[in-house]
């Protein structure tokens, strides 16, 4: 069967679009990249709903949560890198203390944005994110995840950071029959040995060296940790408690984002060992976003490599 | 404004001032040097000019008000607790464990306070949002916002600056605490913001400058804004930083320093003697 692809970005313009329908409190707005991070499909249906602030991220947040204080759901976008970095003290503090219904949807997240480089591939936003108190952090996997992420975010009070990519990535989930609900991960595949753990781009590729490790007799469980923030620890727990070892895989820095998440969730309560699989603390650079994955080892290979590392540290 | 009314706003900013001693000296912290100065434009806009309901703060037709200068909390809560919103006696409780009453307007805690505010320059683009949100829903209320000299060396200023013209919101009036002082000294020394009203006009803005220590100016002043349509208007407001206390008029030094028990001894004998009360 051919794998369908498609950007999460794409949904999300779609989404916006279905949102809009259904609630006129919906107001959208952006930073002058509504051509990439498509709110410019909101923009075409609802007009008079969607405001382009300009280049100014700081105070497209700002005016979101004064519109917000007016009863307004605000959906604001821009990459990555300067909807979580430029806009940062806005969204802690105009956005997340006062608890506001600001929706921070950022796309080009991550290395797979290319050939932009390093000042564009955002790889600290999970991080910088998850520190706030209030924020609920969400990386989907794929469009249908990302459809049901955006509908949740839109229905729950508070401030949301969300993060989509550039480029297609593969669906993975059956939008006849996936759920989704903020705060829990997803089994999508159970095992005994081992657990990977992943979230966004690197679903498809915990997938895949789940099926290379099950070639070498590992039965691994791989588990969708969509929501960072508030993360599932009781799934992370029964895993370590099962499987004894555990891999995360991130399209984020290693310092900070999932693994960190997972780390933090498990030291409590189930310590075990984890390695993680993700950007190992340095910048990115220009290149074709399989050059790249290949280039910091953000591939199905490494997972496996990692899973073993894990298992055998575990001695198992 | 006829001489009783005027003989009454005097009367009320005195008293406002005087919370604004009471609760930084209560509090050991604190900004009485900015609040002061901005205690005229606050002690006008919610004696003769803003429709709220200290009854029902949340009531959805009332004007807003943002203090983009958080740090003048002390005049905002003294203001509302003249108002009743809150009793004047809860203005002891200032920066206090648990009190209502934080170091910088919280929306969720302070009846009355319409956004939360603190760090410099956000709350301009707080109140384009408000502004924006009166007009998606077709409402007449407006907002009014304080913000001080300094802030305006935040370059989030100027990004709302141009947002509040582009986007028309003739139903947003700025007030610029031009006291002239910042942390660090003279404003004109750490960093120039003047021509602070040539510097709006080229924002698009419609700007007046005004004493803002004089009801009438802050009047006549409010009045014209109002009137004008397709333009955010600016009231440059030249005023004292720590006015009404003679110790502490002028001083960049009362920037962030509560009064101790000898200072709030003569700051309340000298208000209490200047005001009436």
């Amino acid at each position: 069967m051919a794998v369908v692809k498609k950007e999460t970005r794409v949904t999300y313009g779609e989404t916006l679009v279905e949102l809009g329908k259904e609630n006129e409190k919906i107001v959208v707005m952006d930073a002058d990249l509504s051509g990439s991070t498509k709110t410019a499909t909101f923009k075409k249906a609802f007009p008079e709903r969607f405001f382009n602030a300009g280049i100014a991220e700081g105070n497209m947040v700002g005016v979101a949560a004064g519109l917000a204080a007016s009863g307004y759901t605000v959906f604001v976008s821009s990459f990555a890198m300067f909807a979580s970095g430029r806009a940062f003290e806005q969204i802690r503090n105009a956005a997340a203390h006062p608890n506001l219904n600001v929706k921070v949807c950022a796309s080009h997240a991550g290395i797979t944005v290319g050939p932009d480089g390093a000042t564009h591939q955002c790889l600290e936003d999970i991080g910088i994110m998850r520190t706030i108190p209030n924020m609920t952090v969400i990386n989907p996997a794929d469009a249908v995840e990302a459809k049901l992420a955006i509908r949740a975010a839109a229905k729950i009070d508070g401030p949301v950071y969300m993060r989509f990519g550039r480029s297609a990535v593969p669906v993975v989930f059956d939008e006849n029959n996936y759920q989704f609900e903020i705060g829990k991960g997803a089994l999508l595949r159970d095992g005994k040995d081992v657990t990977i753990v992943a979230s966004g781009i690197t679903v498809e590729m915990a997938l895949n060296a789940a099926d290379t490790l099950a070639e070498k007799g590992v039965e691994a469980r791989v588990i969708n940790m969509a929501t960072i923030k508030p993360i599932d620890k009781d799934i992370l727990v029964k895993a370590s408690k099962e499987t004894g070892a555990i891999v995360t895989a991130e399209e984020h820095n290693i310092i900070g984002g999932l693994g960190s998440a997972v780390c933090e969730a498990l030291s409590e309560e189930a310590p075990c060992i984890v390695e993680r699989v993700g950007i190992r603390d340095t910048f990115g650079r220009s290149g074709s976003v399989d050059e790249l994955l290949e280039c910091y080892d953000l591939t199905p290979a490494e997972i496996v490599k990692r899973a073993e590392m894990a298992m055998k540290k575990a001695g198992k | 404004m006829d001489t009783t009314r005027l003989n009454e706003l005097v009367k009320i900013s005195g008293k406002v001032r005087l919370g604004i001693i009471e609760a930084t000296y209560q509090a050991g912290s604190g900004h009485p040097g900015g609040s002061l100065s901005c205690a005229d434009v606050l002690t006008y806009l919610y004696f003769n000019e803003m429709n709220v309901r200290p009854d029902e703060p949340a009531y959805e037709e009332r004007d807003r008000f943002v203090l983009s200068k958080g740090h003048a909390a002390p005049a905002l809560y003294s203001v509302l607790a003249q108002k009743g919103f809150f009793p004047v006696e809860e203005l002891k409780t200032l920066r206090k464990i648990d009190s209502r009453l934080q170091g910088h307007p919280d929306m969720h805690k302070t009846p009355g306070v319409d956004i939360s505010t603190g760090s410099l320059g956000i709350g301009l683009s707080n109140a384009c949002g408000m502004a924006l949100a009166a007009k998606l829903q077709n409402k007449d209320y407006r907002v009014f916002a304080v913000t001080g000299d300094g802030e305006i060396q935040e370059g989030q200023i100027w990004e709302a600056a141009m947002f509040a013209s582009h986007y028309k919101l003739d139903n947003l009036i700025v007030y610029v605490d031009a006291n002239g002082l910042q942390i660090d000294g003279r404003t004109g020394d750490v960093m120039s913001v003047e021509p602070i009203d040539k510097r709006f006009e080229a924002f698009g803005w419609k700007v007046q400058r005004i004493n803002g220590h004089d009801f009438e100016e802050i009047e006549k002043a409010t009045e014209n804004a109002k009137a004008v349509k397709g333009q955010p208007c600016a009231i440059i407001c030249n005023t004292v930083k720590g006015k009404g206390v003679s110790f502490m008029e002028d001083k960049a030094g009362w920037h962030g320093v509560a009064p101790k028990k000898d200072e709030y001894e003569q700051a309340v004998k000298e208000l209490t003697e200047a005001y009436g009360l």
